[in-house]
């Protein structure tokens, strides 16, 4: 038997000393290409209430659907100037913002594409390990085939799908439901 | 390019519940449906990866970010970050956080009346080396009390956040310390139902590393999930 993955503990209230230094909430350098987006929302918990010890962190490809690591081998361009990682915790009233490229098609399993989307961490003050969801885009005619969603019932979908804020160019809105009746969708990824 | 080798999965028993009762900020933050199984798509097997520019060597010891010394017992932590086949995580980020000697963390929601440290502020961060090993310099941090139930007290613990290869890798834990009496009666450490993957939170004492006149050496090897040797049938 070999060994198992090491027990995954909260990150407590007090991440915030350990995990500031890398906050990351505009991952768009200069030279990026791609459509600019700005994400925000915010996270409550099973009582409506916002949780303003929470942390996000997101991880994306390119615009042209390129992860920077080196077990993505498809023949895309890298910029150097984009790395897809993001962290952004939640303000006093539980509020995150960030800016980055609505990400191109990446493939899955069976080598079609999947729609752009961003998988996301989510860490806070009770939770004892992190909790993944993906944030999709609105208005995107390939989320509908698109494999991930497809393992979520119909009525849950929109959980994942980010709205677009009226009258403001670019700007995406997309909230935590931790727990409760209009729930986000969470995944099991293992850990 | 279609199949994809997966990261492994734990055995349940091995990780904590989202829903512990019993540490009660999990009752209205644990997710009350069914998670989603997810395959892992190439999403999932990359993840972000920080190379020596986004890191400060001196990072790594917490007694040196302050014209003075810390108060309390200097300390060294280290071991090695594998996957569970023992293959070392080279070139990894690892972050830690902790309280001070006193049990009191650098942190503005911090009520407990323990004196904060000027000479320590209790965060770090450090690479693996190429054989996956780390090691911090550090203070042994204090039990603290907190608001979960009456005399609730946690016991000594360092907050640890790795990457390893990729999204399906990243892990946050706390380390323990051997012996410690307040461990039994902790709701964050008796999350997790497997006796023995509790345990290996506690680190050990290493007396190989313990540096004489200067600090008490405490190993804690980690171990993050590892791809699949072959792609699997989804
Ligand atoms: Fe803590």
């Amino acid at each position: 038997m070999s060994r198992q993955a090491t027990t995954s503990q909260t990150v407590g209230p007090f991440f915030s000393i350990g995990m500031t230094r890398m906050k990351r909430d505009d991952l768009v350098s200069a030279g990026a290409s791609g459509e600019r987006v700005t994400i925000s929302g915010q996270v409550f918990d099973g009582d409506g209430k916002p949780v303003s010890d929470a942390i996000l962190e997101i991880w994306q490809a390119n615009t042209y659907g390129k992860y920077a690591h080196p077990a993505d081998q498809q023949d895309k361009p890298v910029e150097a100037s984009f790395s897809g990682y993001g962290r952004i915790p939640t303000d006093d009233e539980g509020k995150f913002r960030f800016t980055t490229i609505k990400p191109g098609q990446v493939p899955d399993l069976e080598g079609k594409l999947q729609a752009p989307h961003i998988v996301v961490s989510v860490f806070a003050r009770g939770l004892l390990r992190r909790l993944v969801t993906r944030i999709y885009f609105p208005d995107e005619p390939t989320n509908a085939a698109d494999f991930v969603l497809n393992l979520v019932e119909p009525s849950r979908r929109e959980t994942l799908i980010a709205k677009m804020i009226a009258g403001v160019n670019g700007a995406l809105k997309w909230d935590v439901i931790l727990q409760g009746s209009s729930e986000t969708v969470f995944f099991d990824c293992g850990l | 390019m279609a199949k994809i080798a997966p990261y492994r999965r734990p055995n349940p028993d091995t990780q904590p519940p989202y829903l512990h009762p019993a540490y009660v900020s999990t009752i209205k933050r644990a997710p009350a449906k069914s998670l989603i199984y997810l395959p892992h798509t190439l999403s999932e097997v990359t993840g972000p990866s920080f190379t020596g520019a986004a890191i400060d060597v001196k990072a790594c010891d917490l007694t040196r970010q302050h014209s003075g010394n810390p108060l309390g017992e200097r300390i060294i932590v280290s071991g090695r970050v594998m996957d569970e086949e023992g293959r070392p995580l080279r070139h990894s980020l690892i972050e830690v956080w902790q309280a001070n000697a006193a049990g009191r963390y650098l942190h503005k929601r911090d009520q407990h009346n323990a004196p904060l440290d000027p000479n320590f502020t209790g965060c770090g961060h450090t690479l693996t080396d190429a054989e996956g090993r780390y090691r911090f310099v550090t203070i042994r941090p204090g039990a603290y009390p907190w608001g979960n139930h009456h005399n609730a007290w946690r016991p000594a613990h360092i907050h640890f956040s790795l990457f390893g290869a990729a999204f399906a890798s990243r892990l946050v834990t706390q380390m323990y310390f051997p012996g410690d009496p307040l461990l039994p009666f902790d709701p964050v450490f008796n999350s997790t139902a497997d006796e023995n993957a509790r345990n290996r939170l506690i680190s050990l004492f290493d007396w190989e590393n313990t540096i004489p006149s200067q600090a008490l050496g405490f190993k804690f090897d980690i171990v993050l999930s590892g791809r699949e040797a072959t792609p699997m049938e989804t």
